[in-house]
């Protein structure tokens, strides 16, 4: 791991409200280039709005942050250059196949012909997908589409991917084949931010900050975080973090 | 540059992969053509008539005659009181009443004027106006014949000196469908258009791909006109279609230019689908899309004059028919086909057509945000 110390996202205060309610609270934290860095928190903590305002699809309601050295609020275009995204919800089209799916986006991103067929050819290659090449999206199987949507999100070699919680539903082996993928754009010197709610997913970071209602409640490596709590597990860590607010919503 | 090709080419692919698409955009405006050029018709025919001749005299069955010999009118029913034809009116059998008075030909005769009652249904006021029409023809027909076989034989007519020769100009058999067809065209391919633009960047948004598209760094203009282009283009194509329908199943000759008439069409589509888009940027599901198309579809084909004479509305509805895209390409489609207008001609149509699209694909881009809230 690669870890140069500079960092490639910077958020201070960032303030998020939707009417009177406060989805992301205030929350400030930085992340380095070429880590892998886990954004966690429970279903309605925060991440997907947090991940939203970051790449430039919501925009924030006050505070500060810079994106791969950019300034998120004068220079959103710049950003979206230098960073991918795969959403939670499936984004590849259904209706097409898969070597369509990858000529649209990079054509999008506006690669040039020659290097689109080169990165296609080699993408295809490296996801093992070559007799899926001409099959419709909607006839692959989940875990294959979530790869290639993965694939399809790199596909400009960004400086930072964004995965929103990008192997929910997806089965164990493949969420291993996953995470290799994850690792392999880590080596090649991307940035990886990634939520999920799967907390042996965290284990495979290399910082991990928790989202409890809006706010960052941690932020360390997972091994210190567990220190910390005085816990086992990342499982437990989280218990620990998220069953206080689980009562008062109760009251 | 190259961004918008690459969303034209995904679009078509989208377009074509979809097996209902093709026959919507072909067959459907096809047969929509064929039959609404046969059913929307003023021209009225074989109208049932019922007769009350309560002179029974040589006259009245010359009047009669001349009613049956005339096509649009089918004597249906005979009798002699009003009661019995009011009934048949009330169950709809007959549209109208003719009712020749006892002592018709005598006073015709003797004082050389007579009375007839013709009772017409007008709940239909369009029709009943056309039944009026064909009637009094039939019924002057009959009054010169009277004038010169009996009365005025050795008499000057003095009533005959003011006579007015007409003729139709453009459409000298005041034939419907000549006038119907090219307008029916702008309809066909308005409804396609209009509906596939209004229903597409919002089903992006129901299917999520919208944000993947957001967060890449294409530009608003370039995503906007990518869209507009394919529907721009099978817009053209259905306009063929009609052209090429129009001269082999009715025979209509266009008499103006024919890439007068595309350039319109062009300038015209654009303004259509950037209101169709400018509708898909502001919903959020594509059943809202077609709700509000449809209710924006109607206003514009009725206010159109495509069926009733924009002169014919009062004069607040003919100021709203300025902002209708269809009113204008339908008064120049008539204008460029029928009459063989030219490009000065219709200037004034063309200007008003290019600032409304100008003002659509401008509002349809700005509305259209890569970033929310």
């Amino acid at each position: 791991m690669k870890l140069t110390g500079e960092n490639i996202i910077e958020v201070e205060n960032l303030v998020k409200r939707f009417g009177s309610f406060t989805a992301v609270d205030n929350i400030s934290f930085q992340v380095r280039k070429g880590e892998v860095f886990g954004f966690l928190g429970a279903n309605g903590a925060g991440k997907t709005t947090a991940i939203k305002m970051l790449i430039g699809l919501w925009s924030p309601t006050s505070g500060k942050a810079n994106v791969a050295g950019f300034n998120l609020f004068t220079e959103a275009e710049q950003i979206r250059k230098n960073i991918g995204y795969m959403a939670q919800r499936f984004s590849l089209y259904e209706d097409l196949t898969v070597i369509e799916n990858i000529q649209f986006y990079g054509g999008i991103y506006g690669l040039r012909k020659n290097i689109l067929k080169e990165r296609a050819e080699e993408l295809i290659s490296e996801l093992g997908m070559e007799s899926f090449r001409k099959e419709l999206i909607k006839n692959i199987p989940l875990g294959w589409k979530q790869k290639l949507a993965l694939s399809v999100a790199m596909i400009h070699k960004p400086k930072i991917v964004f995965l929103d919680e990008p192997t929910s539903g997806v089965d164990p082996i493949t969420r291993r084949q996953f995470w290799d993928l994850i690792y392999n754009a880590a080596e090649k010197g991307t940035t990886v931010f990634v939520t999920t709610h799967y907390m042996d997913e965290s284990e495979y970071c290399d910082r991990v900050s928790i989202m409890v209602d809006g706010r960052i409640e941690a932020l360390d490596t997972p091994v210190q975080l567990k220190k910390q709590f005085n816990a086992e597990s990342m499982d437990e860590v989280f218990l620990k973090l998220a069953r206080p607010t689980e009562v008062s919503s109760k009251q | 540059m190259r961004t918008i090709l690459v969303i034209i080419r995904k679009e078509f692919l989208q377009i074509f992969r979809n097996r209902a698409m093709l026959p919507q955009i072909i067959m459907m405006p096809l047969i929509q053509l064929l039959i609404l050029s046969n059913a929307a018709t003023f021209e009225i025919r074989h109208l049932n008539m019922h007769v009350i001749d309560q002179d029974q005299s040589q006259a009245s069955r010359q009047l009669i005659g001349k009613f049956k010999a005339s096509n649009y009118f089918e004597l249906s029913d005979f009798s002699f009181d009003e009661k019995h034809a009011d009934e048949d009116i009330m169950q709809g059998k007959d549209r109208c009443i003719l009712m020749i008075p006892k002592g018709f030909e005598h006073d015709l005769m003797k004082e050389q004027h007579t009375k007839l009652l013709l009772n017409i249904n007008a709940i239909d006021g369009a029709a009943a106006g056309v039944i009026n029409t064909y009637a009094l023809s039939i019924i002057q027909n009959f009054n010169q014949q009277i004038d010169a076989q009996w009365i005025n034989q050795q008499q000057f007519d003095q009533q005959k000196i003011l006579n007015t020769p007409y003729s139709f100009w453009y459409n000298p058999y005041m034939n419907y469908k000549t006038f119907m067809v090219p307008g029916l065209i702008v309809m066909l391919l308005t409804m396609v258009g209009m509906f596939m633009s209004a229903q597409n960047i919002v089903r992006e948004k129901e299917i999520g791909t919208i944000e993947q598209i957001n967060v890449t760094p294409i530009k608003k203009a370039h995503f906007i006109i990518g869209k507009q282009v394919p529907f721009l283009i099978i817009g053209l194509v259905q306009l063929t279609i009609g052209l090429l329908v129009a001269r082999w199943v009715f025979s209509i000759h266009i008499l103006g230019s024919i890439p007068l008439i595309y350039l319109f069409a062009t300038v015209y589509l654009i303004t259509l689908l950037g209101f169709g888009l400018l509708i898909s940027t502001m919903v959020d599901t594509q059943q809202q899309a077609m709700f509000l198309a449809w209710f924006f579809m109607v206003i514009f084909i009725l206010m159109s004059g495509l069926f009733t004479p924009i002169e014919a509305m009062p004069q607040w509805a003919q100021n709203i028919t300025k902002f209708n895209p269809i009113a204008y390409f339908v008064a120049v489609m008539r204008m460029v086909v029928l009459k063989g207008s030219t490009i000065k001609d219709i200037l004034p149509q063309l200007t008003a057509i290019s600032i409304g699209g100008l003002v659509m694909c401008s509002l349809a881009t700005l509305r259209y945000r890569k970033r929310d809230g």
